[in-house]
């Protein structure tokens, strides 16, 4: 696998009241393995409190995971959160239990892509370390 | 000595040196021979991996130590209740579900509650947006629980409800629900799931910290023994615990240790051991090691046994029983070919009925997805209708008991268990390794492992891991829930507020915060408030009030 020099820096965040965590811990331990920097922030957050904990740990990264249906209801608010903390530049990425139509919907709000039960977390390591370094590569061309 | 001159012993020696060496000698599948939960299995089991002495380990079913069935007759004399978790959207879309559920042969209602209400907030509170309705039925008031259970007759079908945190209001509704129906507490048969261990550890709702939550606990305990002696007052949980990554032993070890912590709880609080163990039962979860699972129910059976008559000194045979609900693994779906999940659905629920179970909800197919649709959830229904009248296997009691496999499963399962046990014991108990985090790392590690293993590739998923096929999307319909029924809880909610008694609905308020201040039955309050028509979310706040929030430690 390549390795970037940069550490990745990921918060993983649990939005509304969903307690379901395992599939956000498994991720955020196997990004740890990919030798990622991830925070974790926790259950039930409000999106101003992911956004703020993004901001603070200047993050390059924000995965989120709903498994309870709110999806449509919190991401765009995360993301909202997240520009008014001047964090438009983050990578936006989740998953959970999220249909088909509701993924595409997301994905054109700014979430670069959502993941869905049976993933491997090899891939989304793999994709959130290749989509860093186009950015990485594009920022250093600037 | 035998026809050939042979003594037997010699014989079955040499029979078994030879098939050592058969086996040995054999060319083997290329993967790791081990259970589910990562345990290793030997290719075969004989007398020697199986030491049983009947009388002590196994018994009679209906008798100490019940290993083999808490019932002399088992499904001779009744089938196990057929019990479909059910609840999305309002009320009044729950209680449609309800009705066609029975109608459609099942024997007992079983509730599952949106987030808001399992975390005590009301439908029409900030952090409930978007999650009203969602991953059940939202209820926020007396008002809400009597369209639940309208035209369904509360004296005569058992309901069962999944609620922890807020379990005691949820069912304070539910109390006097019947009682505006007419019917006595008395008769009123159900459970509730109120087992707040289990939430710090696994299922994550939660709502004020563990040592307020456990008098409100040994508070219900108390109010039933005396008002509502049909009703089980906890159900003790390992399906959760399960789901969220833990091996069988795990599940087996923590749900029983969290299940004598509320015995000790009870005792405390002064109650005789025997006016409440009888009402405890408990959940677990059926995963796809079919044989490792029906070991985990006979060892739940025999350790609660000797536990409650041996250490906790229980004296009513009832009480050392554990009866229990089972319902399949969750986490065995795939969202990948999601028809498929109807057979694992099948083995699952196979391994509870020959385990003994009480009653089982069988999974739908769709619930990697969504919450099932009516066509999804009545053939899961039809699984355990089929299981019961086609297959011929609920005849015979305990039919895998003396199965030199299923008994050397079951004696490993209780040693693991006890080994927990002592490790638990050694942290100072449930509640300190809980507040410490000890058994959330413990089941964290194991479903790490479990999804390393099937990135690996040595633990196969059908449609995930091979056999694969190229999806574009669902094959099957999905179950979507109207956005409309939020807004329609904030108008119903804005309603009651403004038609109720102000008054009396605040007294009833006061005499909560009295209460937690004081040592008064909690319950008896929470029934009062009910039918003050005060709502969750503002009993719970004066619970938060008094009581504090609980924080959940870190472990990652």
């Amino acid at each position: 696998m390549q390795m970037t020099t940069k550490k990745i820096r990921v918060l993983v965040g649990k939005p509304g009241l969903d307690g379901h965590d395992r599939g956000a811990k498994t991720v955020a331990s196997a990004l740890r393995d990919h030798g990622m920097e991830v925070i974790y922030t926790g259950l039930h957050q409000t999106p101003e409190a992911i956004a703020e904990i993004a901001a603070q740990e200047d993050v390059d990264v924000v995965g989120l995971s709903i498994l309870s249906g709110a999806h449509m209801a919190l991401f765009p608010r995360v993301r909202a959160e997240l520009v008014k903390r001047g964090m438009a530049h983050v990578l936006l990425t989740g998953g959970g239990i999220i249909p088909m139509e509701d993924m595409a919907a997301l994905e054109s709000q700014g979430y670069a892509k959502l993941f869905g039960p049976g993933t491997r977390t090899e891939e989304i390591a793999v994709w959130i370390q290749g989509e860093m370094e186009k950015r990485w590569k594009a920022e250093g061309a600037q | 000595m035998t026809l050939d001159g042979t003594r037997p012993e010699v014989r079955a020696i040499d029979a078994q040196a030879a098939w050592q060496k058969e086996f040995d000698r054999a060319r083997k599948r290329d993967v790791e021979f081990t259970s589910l939960s990562g345990a290793p299995l030997a290719p075969l089991y004989g007398p020697g991996e199986a030491k049983v002495d009947f009388e002590g380990d196994l018994g009679y079913p209906g008798s100490f130590p019940f290993t083999r069935g808490v019932h002399p007759t088992m499904y001779r004399s009744r089938l196990w209740t057929m019990r479909q978790f059910a609840g999305f959207g309002s009320a009044k879309q729950t209680n449609e579900r309800f009705k066609f559920l029975l109608a459609h042969g099942q024997t007992g209602l079983s509730t599952a509650f949106d987030f808001p209400t399992l975390m005590g907030y009301d439908s029409d509170h900030a952090h409930s947006l978007g999650e009203v309705g969602q991953v059940g039925v939202a209820i926020s008031s007396l008002a809400d629980m009597e369209v639940l259970m309208d035209g369904i007759p509360m004296a005569e079908v058992s309901t069962s409800m999944t609620i922890n945190g807020p379990a005691p209001i949820l069912l304070a509704f539910y109390i006097a629900c019947g009682e505006r129906q007419g019917v006595d507490p008395k008769l009123l048969r159900g459970t509730v799931q109120n087992d707040i261990l289990k939430e710090y550890q696994a299922q994550h709702a939660w709502l004020v910290p563990a040592e307020p939550a456990l008098r409100m606990i040994t508070d219900v305990m108390g109010y039933c023994s005396r008002n509502v002696p049909q009703w089980n007052t906890i159900s003790i949980s390992g399906y959760h615990i399960r789901e969220a990554g833990s091996t069988a032993a795990q599940e087996l070890a923590f749900t029983l240790a969290n299940g004598m912590e509320y015995v000790r709880r009870g005792k405390a609080a002064g109650l005789d051991v025997d006016d409440f163990a009888p009402r405890l039962s408990f959940f677990f979860d059926s995963h796809l090691d079919f044989f490792e699972e029906i070991a985990k129910f006979r060892a739940a059976r025999r350790i609660w046994a000797r536990k409650m008559r041996d250490t906790f000194g229980a004296k009513d045979p009832r009480s050392w029983m554990v009866r229990f609900h089972t319902q399949t693994a969750g986490v065995s779906l795939t969202a990948q070919q999601p028809e498929n999940n109807i057979v694992r659905t099948a083995f699952e629920a196979l391994a509870a009925v020959l385990g003994g179970t009480q009653s089982l909800h069988t999974n739908s197919m769709d619930e990697t997805l969504s919450l099932p649709t009516e066509k999804a959830v009545k053939i899961a229904l039809r699984t355990q209708q089929i299981i019961a009248e086609e297959t011929e296997v609920a005849h015979v009691i305990d039919p895998l008991g003396g199965s030199y496999y299923v008994e050397a499963l079951t004696n490993r399962l209780e040693a693991e268990a006890e080994r927990y046990f002592a490790e638990i014991e050694r942290r100072g108990g449930v509640v300190p390794a809980t507040e410490q985090g000890y058994i959330q790392r413990e089941i964290h590690r194991s479903a790490i492992a479990y999804q390393a293993a099937i990135e690996r590739g040595t633990k196969k998923v059908v449609g995930v891991n091979c056999y694969v096929e190229d999806e574009k999307g669902p094959t099957i319909e999905l179950h979507k829930i109207d956005p409309a029924v939020e807004r329609e809880q904030h108008e119903r909610l804005a309603k009651l507020r403004s038609s109720r008694d102000a008054a009396k609905a605040k007294r009833a308020l006061d005499d909560i915060r009295d209460a937690c201040k004081g040592t008064d039955n909690l319950l008896e309050r929470f029934v009062a408030a009910a039918h003050a028509d005060c709502t969750l979310g503002e009993i719970a706040d004066v619970l938060r009030a008094e009581f504090g929030q609980y924080k959940e430690p870190k472990i990652l």
